[in-house]
């Protein structure tokens, strides 16, 4: 069985408004996998040590997201590729879906498709099921528990509603994308690690993967952000209760007393 | 009109050198464009190496003279075990403000596998039109069939904008719908306008929340958004309105899905249920470990409240994330909400901003978590919340 | 300061790091107030190899010396003397098949020890012989096709945890330090028990037990070397092994370090950050100097040891000394800056001056190490007088 995870790249911390320039800050930010993408990974390495599988990583980004991948390595993944072209610079999530699907062709396809849930950096929770869409494959989206049935082709997994959850049952190639509670992801271990930085990942471009030039980039975008501003600083500043922790304590022992 | 990618800019400078009319400066390593000097020569566009200028129109040209054929607005009304979920009601509060500005229909898009009064329910809450499509396969949610069938209406309809639910369900299955239909889709919206060409300026935190971003899908239609539910209000009821409904048949195939649902097992309830409690403490990354974090839990059991968290505390697995609270989380509107440690980032307090009483405890007096505070501790946490347990179990006994 | 370490080294030290911070940091607390063996982090430590460091390839194990062995125990030093223990007692446990066993031991048991799947424990200490090894009482005798032994170790660390046990024991009472030889035990065999979990005052999390002998009964191939080569494997043994204790005094010295400067730079009194009276800096620039010259020194030992010299018990002792006594006076003069919060449980730094007292004392007192030294110059000096 083949399984491929998509991992991002992601900020460390949080970007920030200059609240004078509305500029962007984004100088002393690293970079780290998305965590919500380990979580998926790990499940795949997961389904390897229980099912025969090979575990694909794929990351679209600038080319220092080369170091996600080989975390992925040494964190379990079989290859990692690297989809990377100035063509698909400022993709909005169709083009970054399209753009996915065509690698995840052109490398063979999947069975399986594991994403994280949504990307700490973008929040939309868009990417996965989008790329599902792309492939024509069925989805479930934000699963905490995968449980494989290998004689069956199927999935039984259970999906996250708002008030609770859900036993569901798909036959793969299937794409889902999971919850942070599925699993705890493993560490990278230092044969993972040796075994990563000397691994060859291989770059995708535009031309590589075969892309519509009509479907990637900004072109290929249909979304624009045609701004970025400070959010409204509603006016209610309220009282401040001053002093030593043990006043501070005290007068809000006050405050909440009607309460006990 | 020139438009610039600043994600591809990299600060070269050869634009700026390049624009006979000065109307490029690069600020802080990225070029700005002023719009009222620009002639639209297009030269800059040429000398770009990341490719970070372009211009709009052209590309967009052919795709506007269609935009006209798309009217109207829909929402996707959801509906859960025969009840709509309460953010359809907001999504058509919502809606009729957008379609009166836009002089338009408001229409809603209900998936239901029995005869119900929802239809009267979602006129009475504003809508003109509802498009009904009967069918058995909607007693449960399949994020395939739901999809088809809606990408479906919206090719044979033309709405101009669809707006549904940031739910589970909403923002599982509407992001399908928007690639197939190849068009845009933003996130969990906060704020919603229209603009004159009938652009749908949709507005979300953004950067892990301490900005906001305003989207435009200016070249394609429907302008797709899903809506953080609990912003919007909704409309009282009037059981006058008027409006028509408009049975929809599908082609069988449609409903086909891979996709079977055996069970549902509702949350358990860890404690005090979140969005119904009168108090709620919430703890943040200020609490540093989980050790830190206990104090938020002991200070909810003293005060019978409910125990929340901020991402920062979720991602550092001090406590699950169905407590989270804020724009990946749930919305709450308690009595008293008890912020621990929580700097205030709009992706929290967009959770909790409309709660009665807010009381923060934080060691950063400029932490904008102040700034919506009825009151405000400048002081750690771990100083102040230990004496404040113990006041108030004092005062319990 | 940079130590010029190769890439691999590097990776080491990344690998052991963040299980260091993400797993052993956020839960050292809760580990010293319940006393709970840390099974998930030594679980989390062997999937990332590294109970392998310092086994050879042909055992399932990466090949690494000493050095990488240290590199890899400072940074679970830094996180907790407690978890660190536990983890470098298992590579004691190991040493004695490692150095004196049959190929055929090492086959059995290296595999699993360097893959974590079985944890080892070293059994040399009893009531009557702590500083003086030599005065051990259980015995060992041989029966047929299998060895008999009685008596009880005391203060086994990782009793009760390890599957693998390597014992001394007397095989000819008569013959006194030649009369020792060691045995491979495992968890289950017939008539080994333990004692009760001993309440300590630091490193709380690591299991401390008796081994209890009465006519327990192993196979005749378990002895590990020749009969009455016991106490030479055991001296070779801890010979190696010092430089690990020694270096988790490096890593509880750092953290002391890592503790007491954020907090000398934010506590305000007299209207100033702590950090800016001299009385203070002085303080943490000597817990500084301390901790960098035992890093040095401990690297150097263990870069030594990894030469395989005939000579190694010297710079072995003076590393363990001297880096255990930093630590020592490094978190006590960190809970001293921190006041009357370092004294406080809420704050890791009294946790740390638990911990620290017994790197004196374990794997040898430092005093009985002072001894080993000076005899060794009484040696080196032997034409001198």
């Amino acid at each position: 069985m083949k399984i491929v995870v998509c991992v991002k790249q992601v900020p460390e911390g949080n970007v920030r408004l200059d609240p004078e320039t509305n500029n962007l800050c984004r100088e002393g930010v690293g970079a780290v996998i998305n965590p919500y993408d380990l979580h998926a990974l790990e499940e795949a390495v997961r389904l390897k040590e229980e099912h025969s599988c090979t575990v694909t990583v794929i990351s679209m980004g600038p080319p220092q997201a080369e170091d996600v991948l080989r975390e992925s390595l040494a964190r379990g993944a079989d290859h990692g590729y690297l989809i990377c072209d100035r063509a698909f610079a400022g993709s909005d999530t169709l083009a970054t879906t399209y753009t996915l699907s065509r690698a995840i062709e052109k490398i063979g396809g999947a069975d399986l498709i594991l994403c994280g849930k949504l990307a700490i950096d973008g929040d939309t929770a868009q990417v996965g099921p989008e790329l599902a869409s792309w492939l024509g494959i069925p989805h479930v989206a934000a699963v905490r528990k995968v449980v494989l049935t290998a004689a069956d082709r199927k999935f039984t997994v259970e999906r996250m509603m708002d008030d609770g959850y859900e036993e569901v049952e798909v036959e793969y190639p299937a794409l889902f994308t999971v919850v942070r509670e599925i699993n705890k992801p493993r560490f990278s271990s230092l044969k993972g690690k040796m075994r990563a930085k000397k691994a060859d990942i291989p770059v995708l471009t535009s031309k590589d993967i075969e892309a519509d030039d009509r479907y990637v980039g900004l072109r290929g975008s249909p979304t624009w952000v045609s701004g970025v501003f400070a959010p409204e600083q509603p006016d209610s500043r309220g009282r401040r209760i001053e002093g030593t922790a043990e006043e501070q304590a005290s007068d809000l022992a006050e405050i909440l007393s009607p309460l006990i | 009109m020139l438009r610039i990618n600043i994600d591809a800019c990299n600060g070269c400078g050869l634009c700026e050198q390049t624009c006979a009319v000065d109307a490029i400066h690069v600020v802080d390593g990225i070029a700005e464009i002023e719009q009222e000097s620009c002639t639209g020569c297009g030269g800059c566009v040429d000398v770009c190496e990341p490719a970070a200028l372009f211009m709009e129109g052209q590309e967009l040209e052919e795709k506007n003279n269609a935009l006209a054929e798309w009217s109207g607005i829909w929402i996707y009304a959801e509906c859960r075990n025969g009840e709509l979920a309460p953010v359809s009601l907001e999504l058509l509060g919502e809606g009729r403000r957008l379609a009166d500005i836009r002089e338009t229909k408001l229409s809603a898009v209900l998936f239901t596998d029995e005869t119900s009064n929802l239809t009267a329910q979602l006129i009475s809450h504003g809508a003109d039109t509802v498009y009904l499509v009967e069918n058995p396969i909607f007693g449960n949610f399949y994020e395939d069939a739901n999809a088809a069938v809606l990408t479906d209406l919206a090719r044979r309809y033309k709405p101009e904008t669809i707006l549904a639910g940031a739910t589970a369900i909403g923002r599982s299955f509407i992001p399908r719908v928007a690639a197939s239909l190849r068009t845009g889709l933003t996130a969990d919206c906060t704020c919603l306008g229209i603009q004159e060409n009938g652009d749908l300026l949709q507005s979300r935190p953004a950067f892990g929340g301490n900005v906001m971003a305003a989207v435009l899908c200016s070249g394609t239609r429907p302008q797709m958004a899903t809506v953080h539910p609990m912003v919007m209000k909704p409309l009282e009821t009037d059981p006058d309105r008027k409006g028509e409904v408009v049975k929809v048949d599908v082609e069988e195939s449609l409903f086909d899905t891979k996709i079977r649902v055996n069970n549902f097992v509702p949350l358990e309830s860890e404690g005090v249920a979140l969005n119904e409690a009168d108090i709620v403490v919430a703890g943040g990354r200020g609490l540093e470990n989980e050790e830190g974090f206990k104090l938020v839990e002991e200070l909810a059991e003293v005060l019978g409240g409910a125990v929340a968290a901020s991402r920062a505390a979720v991602d550092s697995g001090w406590i699950s994330a169905t407590r989270m609270v804020g724009q990946t989380g749930q919305t709450v509107r308690p009595r008293i909400y008890i912020a621990c440690g929580i700097s205030g980032a709009i992706q929290h307090t967009v959770g909790m901003q409309s709660a009665e009483t807010i009381i923060a405890i934080n060691r950063d007096p400029d932490a904008p978590v102040f700034d919506i505070a009825t009151y405000g501790v400048v002081g750690d946490a771990f100083e102040v919340l230990p004496r404040l347990i113990e006041k108030l179990k004092q005062m319990k006994a | 300061m940079d130590y010029f370490l190769t890439e691999e080294q590097q990776m080491i030290v990344d690998v052991a790091g963040q299980i260091t911070d993400e797993l052993i940091i956020p839960q050292r607390a809760e580990l010293d107030e319940s006393e709970e063996y840390p099974t998930e982090i030594l679980d989390a430590i062997a999937e990332a190899d590294l109970f392998g460091l310092y086994i050879p390839e042909e055992y399932g194990g990466l090949g690494g010396g000493m050095f990488e062995m240290v590199l890899a125990l400072e940074q679970f030093g830094r996180g907790c003397t407690g978890v660190a223990t536990a983890f470098a007692a298992s590579g004691l446990g190991a040493i004695p098949i490692l150095m004196a066993g049959s190929e055929e031991m090492k086959q059995k048991y290296m595999p699993q020890i360097a893959g974590g799947k079985r944890r080892a424990a070293f059994g040399l200490t009893e009531a009557g012989a702590g500083s003086d090894a030599g005065a051990i009482q259980t015995t060992a005798v041989l029966d047929g096709d299998e060895w008999v032994i009685n008596g009880t170790k005391q203060w086994i660390t990782n009793a009760g945890e390890a599957e693998v046990y390597t014992i001394i024991a007397l095989t000819d009472k008569n013959k006194g330090a030649r009369g020792a030889s060691m045995f491979v035990v495992e968890d289950g065999d017939p008539g080994f028990s333990y004692g009760e979990k001993e309440k300590k005052m630091g490193i709380r999390t690591s299991s401390t037990r008796e081994l209890i002998f009465k006519d327990c009964r192993i196979p005749k191939d378990r002895m590990i070397g020749r009969q009455g080569t016991g106490f030479i494997t055991v001296m070779k043994t801890l010979d190696m092994s010092r430089p690990g204790i020694a270096i988790l005094g490096v890593g509880l010295g750092q953290a002391a370090l890592d503790e007491a400067v954020p907090y000398a730079k934010q506590r305000i009194q007299f209207g100033k950050p702590i950090i800016s009276f001299q009385a203070v800096q002085h303080m943490l620039a000597d817990m500084a100097i301390n901790v960098e010259a035992a890093r040095s020194l401990v690297y150097s030992a263990a870069r030594h040891i990894d030469a395989h010299p005939k000579d190694m018990s010297k710079a072995s002792s003076m590393c363990k000394i001297f880096a255990t006594d930093v630590a020592m006076k490094a978190t006590t003069d960190a809970v001293q800056v921190m006041g009357g919060y370092g004294y406080m449980r809420d704050y890791p730094v009294e946790k740390m001056m638990r911990d620290a007292k017994i790197l004196q004392i374990y794997e040898g007192t430092n005093q009985i190490q002072r001894n080993v030294v000076g005899q060794e110059l009484n040696k080196e000096y032997a034409g001198n007088s």
